[in-house]
């Protein structure tokens, strides 16, 4: 684990990368480094989340600044801008069954293939999908996802990167840890090794890449 | 009372003490008003939260402390967090004994439409799916018709949410079920009749046998069956 700045993180990231970002409607969003790649206007980018958020927060900021060429999300019906652009042909959105997102990233991060699943069976999530039967019950095998970045949010991390979250920040982010080539930390609190109990880890030091210094 | 509270309050009669359940945004968020004295409903919010508790004191927010619409509630004695993928494990992996939602249409089958109308809205179907395929018992909540027209239907136009049929849907005229994939007529709402109900519903609408009719005469229930377009059970 390295710490980095937060320009340098952003730095790092090349436009038309896939990045998985934590946070549920902005809650557990790594908001500084959000305004950072809108600062230094990284393009083309696919965004991997929940939802779109709203406009002026979290990944909101994202799709105002028009960064992002796709989203996979769950649900973008608290942004409108997500929808202009989508109705207008500026990004590409694939909505996902939230449950199913969730353990696409979990596979992805966990070494599976994909996962199968009861849900969309019937609907038009189901489209284009394999149908596989295990005793008797129709699912949908969906493959895992991966990302270049993992964008991730901490309430507190040590010197090591060892990580916690806190409450309903916890969210995506500790899946999306697991399942990206580099991942970058942004922790409330820094804090040294030892401070956070070995039964309080949430996400183990060594999936951490990067840890964004307190600027 | 209005037809929201209405909902809400016969909704809530559906409750039993230790239950986890899971509510939808709209009329399915009264239900937490409603919980009898004395027992005790987890209430889960998908976004990793079980004993989801009321919005906070002024000044005492927590911007970490969220229900899914990323609003600051407080979070009661005995709650937990957790992360997405607990979070819905709970929810497909068969743990969650209730989920209320909302919708746009139900079929006479018992399916339920209710997370996009096509060319017109799109929100994204967040947890909807996965609640009404994982879910133990799902009650839909939601108006008898919209602009005059039927909710129950047929066959639903708009996409599904599931090919589960759910178990109940509770309206401000009437509860009905799907016992044998067919809507059945189980209850009136205090003041409403048969024929009320009949003329809201599109489709085939069984009348229950024991149908509970508070303020309804039974020859009137009898030449309601006969006449309506469903059969008795």
């Amino acid at each position: 684990m390295k710490t980095i700045s937060l320009q340098d993180a952003a730095a790092m990231i090349p436009a038309g990368a896939t990045l998985m970002v934590g946070g549920f409607m902005g809650v557990g969003t790594p908001e500084p480094l959000v305004d950072e790649l809108v600062r230094q206007q990284k393009g083309d980018l696919t965004v991997i989340a929940n939802d779109t958020a709203a406009p002026g927060i979290g990944i909101g900021k994202l799709i105002t600044a028009k960064l992002l060429r796709r989203v996979i999300v769950s649900h973008i019906g608290l942004n409108p801008e997500t929808q202009k652009q989508m109705l207008a042909g500026d990004l590409q959105v694939d909505l996902v069954p939230q449950g199913t997102l969730a353990e696409r990233i979990r596979a992805g991060g966990f070494g599976l293939g994909g996962i199968l699943t009861a849900t969309g069976v019937g609907t038009i999530a189901a489209e284009g999908k394999q149908t596989v039967a295990v005793d008797g019950r129709d699912y949908l095998l969906e493959p895992a996802l991966r990302a270049d970045f993992a964008l991730v949010h901490a309430f507190i991390a040590d010197y090591l990167g060892n990580l916690g979250y806190v409450l309903t920040a916890r969210n995506f982010n500790p899946l999306m840890a697991m399942a990206a080539e580099t991942v970058v930390v942004q922790a409330e609190n820094i804090v040294p090794v030892g401070v956070i109990a070995p039964d309080h880890v949430m996400t183990p030091a060594p999936v951490v890449d990067y840890l964004i210094a307190k600027g | 009372m209005d037809a929201q509270t209405l909902i809400a309050q016969r909704i809530a009669q559906e409750l039993r003490d230790g239950m986890l359940v899971n509510l939808g945004i709209g009329i399915p968020t009264l239900v937490a008003n409603f919980v009898p004295k004395g027992m005790h409903v987890f209430f889960q919010s998908e976004n990793g939260l079980i004993g989801t508790g009321p919005v906070a004191d002024p000044g005492m927010a927590l911007p970490w402390l969220t229900d899914a619409g990323g609003k600051p509630v407080t979070a009661l004695p005995g709650a937990s967090t957790f992360d997405s993928a607990m979070s819905f494990g709970l929810i497909r992996g068969g743990h969650l004994d209730l989920t209320v939602l909302g919708g746009l249409q139900v079929d006479q089958h018992g399916r339920l439409a209710n997370w996009m109308v096509p060319g017109k809205m799109v929100p994204g179907m967040g947890g909807a799916m996965d609640l009404v395929a994982g879910a133990k018992r799902v009650i839909v909540a939601m108006q008898h018709t919209a602009k005059g027209r039927p909710k129950i239907v047929r066959e639903c136009s708009l996409p599904l949410t599931s090919d589960r049929p759910v178990d109940l849907v509770v309206t401000e005229l009437a509860v009905i079920g799907f016992p044998h994939g067919r809507a059945t007529l189980l209850e009136t709402m205090d003041g409403v009749t048969v024929e009320e109900v009949v003329a809201a519903t599109e489709g085939d609408l069984v009348i229950s046998p024991e149908l509970s009719e508070p303020t309804l005469p039974k020859a009137t229930s009898k030449a309601a069956a006969m006449t309506s377009i469903g059969e008795p059970l």
